[in-house]
């Protein structure tokens, strides 16, 4: 009874598919939702009504995380180090990549494996020495030396992929140029530079949100609440104040609206920087 | 998208080119061997600098007593053999192999079972793709905080449903030392699935489709398709992801630094977590380095093991 029930072999049903799929999404999103309705909550109302919507919507959370939980200063940091490093990444690898790809130095394809390998390090590797070093050059605390971290994390996997990036440009403009007698550095202003646009695009959006939800280097490296970056202010006033479990939610919101509608927008992009960064063998 | 950046170029480029046609010996050396390597420096100074010249500093530590200020007494071996000794090193050591015993089984067949619904719905599949995929986007911070939320006897879901008459449920999840390595990985699992899902189903979407109609010609159920077809094309992305498990599972440590920080009662200690508390809780910054040496040291093996295996002529 129960098979003849079941889909006929010709015209497979998708109601499975369905089913499977939109238990799974409910799954997904459930987290973030409940992030989301919990940050228009009152604090008692998230007691009351843990799974509803909110009885009236209110922002106030928002404000207290503004002026009371220092995020008036843990966005700006995350900001600064974000960007500085995204751009700071993009611009090394460009350099890099381009020689790499294009200049072929002797020496190029060992070092390509290395920054391939190297990236792959884990940071339980150099994390140790490179805290005392930087407590020593006085970087500990200082936004400018976590933006230096990631650049430096980075810049070698970015090098890597822009590598092939150059490579697969289509080498017959740089060609022409050159029978013109441009040099190298006109080269790459005029014809290189322009060309590769999507790719140092995608590098500059994963750094960029890499940078600003990143929590591992940040919770190691800043201490003093004046240098937090958002992440790091987030779970720090959190395990303070986890019962204000309304604020805590209103922070975690203004972490997710930048990253997720980065994301929404140049969906395409991320999934394929994201998957080819995963797939570095 | 390429096309009309190709096109845009091809309009405004050549007239652009500065014309210079003559080159003397010395500037053709200079940009053959010394330019490229200028080009390199700042990525290959910074990365010394924070990752290759520190790695080296933690092979030489992890042989001394150093605490992180002042000077370091060679002291051998000790700190290795001390991590075989270390009780807390031990239940760290276990709690990582069931955290890879896990995530080696779950994600994997969850994001095959999901990639291979996803590729055959049309409508709605891009949009799912998409939902999938928003937790990686989503910071770990976040991830964490919402999944305690959600555990929480007050605040989520398991409040919702211990006020609806749930009753078991009216306790502390986190605070179970039963539990609580298992809720971690759940919300660990809430972050990462997505991504091998998009892998697998962006290696589906390679697979012609005859080859699962001639399948169902041939009378083969949803269950050998998978296992005939679909498995196969995705062998190698699949070995790929096993191999990032092996080496991960030993890694972790954001989940659990947020949600538990290792309790209720060492319940949920893991390696990276002990490595960071005796590098800057507890002044050990020279037996933290051995663990972080060894650490690595797994994943070069694994790393090793899979390329070796690839050179001998396995398809992996």
């Amino acid at each position: 009874m129960w098979t003849r029930l079941g889909r006929s072999k010709r015209t497979p049903s998708l109601a499975i598919n369905y089913v499977v799929l939109a238990l799974l999404a409910v799954f997904t999103l459930y987290p973030m939702l409940l992030v989301f309705l919990d940050s228009f909550k009152s604090p008692d109302e998230t007691l009351s009504n843990p799974l509803g919507l909110p009885r009236e919507w209110q922002f106030v959370n928002f404000v207290k995380v503004w002026t009371e939980a220092g995020f008036s200063r843990a966005i700006p940091n995350s900001l600064l180090v974000a960007t500085v490093s995204a751009v700071g990444v993009t611009l090394l690898g460009a350099l890099g990549g381009y020689s790499l790809g294009r200049l072929k130095p002797r020496g190029g394809d060992a070092l390509t494996v290395y920054f391939l390998a190297g990236g792959s390090l884990p940071a339980q590797m150099f994390l140790v020495p490179l805290f005392f070093l930087w407590r020593k050059l006085g970087l500990v605390d200082n936004l400018w030396g976590l933006a230096l971290i990631y650049m430096g994390t980075g810049a070698p996997f970015a090098a890597y992929l822009l590598r092939a990036f150059f490579i697969s440009l289509p080498r017959d403009f740089e060609d022409a140029a050159k029978v013109d007698g441009a040099t190298q550095l006109d080269i790459i202003r005029h014809v290189v530079l322009p060309l590769a646009r999507p790719g140092f695009l995608t590098v500059l959006l994963l750094n960029w949100m890499g940078g600003w939800n990143e929590f591992f280097f940040a919770n190691i490296f800043l201490h003093r609440q004046e240098v937090q970056t958002v992440a790091l202010r987030y779970v720090v006033f959190s395990s303070e104040y986890f019962t204000d479990w309304a604020m805590t939610s209103a922070m975690g919101v203004l972490m997710m609206l930048p990253v997720m509608a980065l994301f929404l927008i140049t969906q395409e992009t991320f999934i394929k920087g994201m998957t080819q960064g995963g797939l570095k063998f | 998208m390429e096309v009309g950046l190709g096109r845009k170029v091809a309009t405004k480029v050549p007239g652009r080119v500065p014309q210079r046609r003559r080159r003397s010996s010395g500037s053709l050396l200079f940009e053959k061997e010394i330019l490229p390597w200028l080009f390199l420096l700042p990525v290959v100074g910074l990365n010394v600098l924070v990752m290759l010249g520190p790695s080296g500093g933690s092979l030489y530590y992890a042989f001394t007593d150093w605490r992180g200020l002042g000077h370091a007494n060679w002291i051998g071996l000790d700190n290795f053999l001390k991590i075989f000794r270390d009780q807390f090193v031990s239940i760290a050591f276990r709690n990582n192999l069931k955290w890879m015993a896990l995530a080696l089984f779950i994600p994997p067949a969850l994001a095959v079972v999901v990639a291979a619904l996803l590729a055959e719905v049309a409508r709605g599949q891009r949009l799912l793709r998409a939902v999938f995929f928003l937790p990686l986007v989503v910071s770990t911070a976040v991830g964490a905080r919402a999944w305690q939320g959600i555990y929480h006897p007050l605040f989520g879901l398991v409040a919702w449903l211990a006020q609806h008459g749930v009753k078991f449920l009216d306790i502390r999840l986190l605070g179970n030392s039963d539990l609580a390595l298992y809720l971690v990985f759940l919300a660990s699992l809430w972050k990462s699935w997505g991504f091998p899902m998009v892998l697998f189903l962006a290696a589906m979407q390679q697979v012609p489709a005859d080859q699962y109609e001639a399948a169902i010609m041939d009378g083969a159920n949803r269950f050998q398709q998978l296992q005939h077809i679909t498995i196969p094309s995705i062998r190698p992305t699949l070995i790929l992801i096993l191999v990032f498990t092996l080496i991960g599972s030993m890694l972790v440590f954001d989940f659990i630094f947020i949600m538990t920080r290792g309790g209720p009662s060492n319940s949920t200690e893991v390696l990276a977590y002990r490595m960071y508390l005796y590098a800057f809780d507890r002044f050990q910054a020279g037996y933290a380095a051995a663990i972080g040496v060894m650490l690595t040291f797994w994943s070069g093996i694994v790393t090793l093991g899979f390329l070796l295996l690839r050179r001998v002529g396995w398809e992996v």
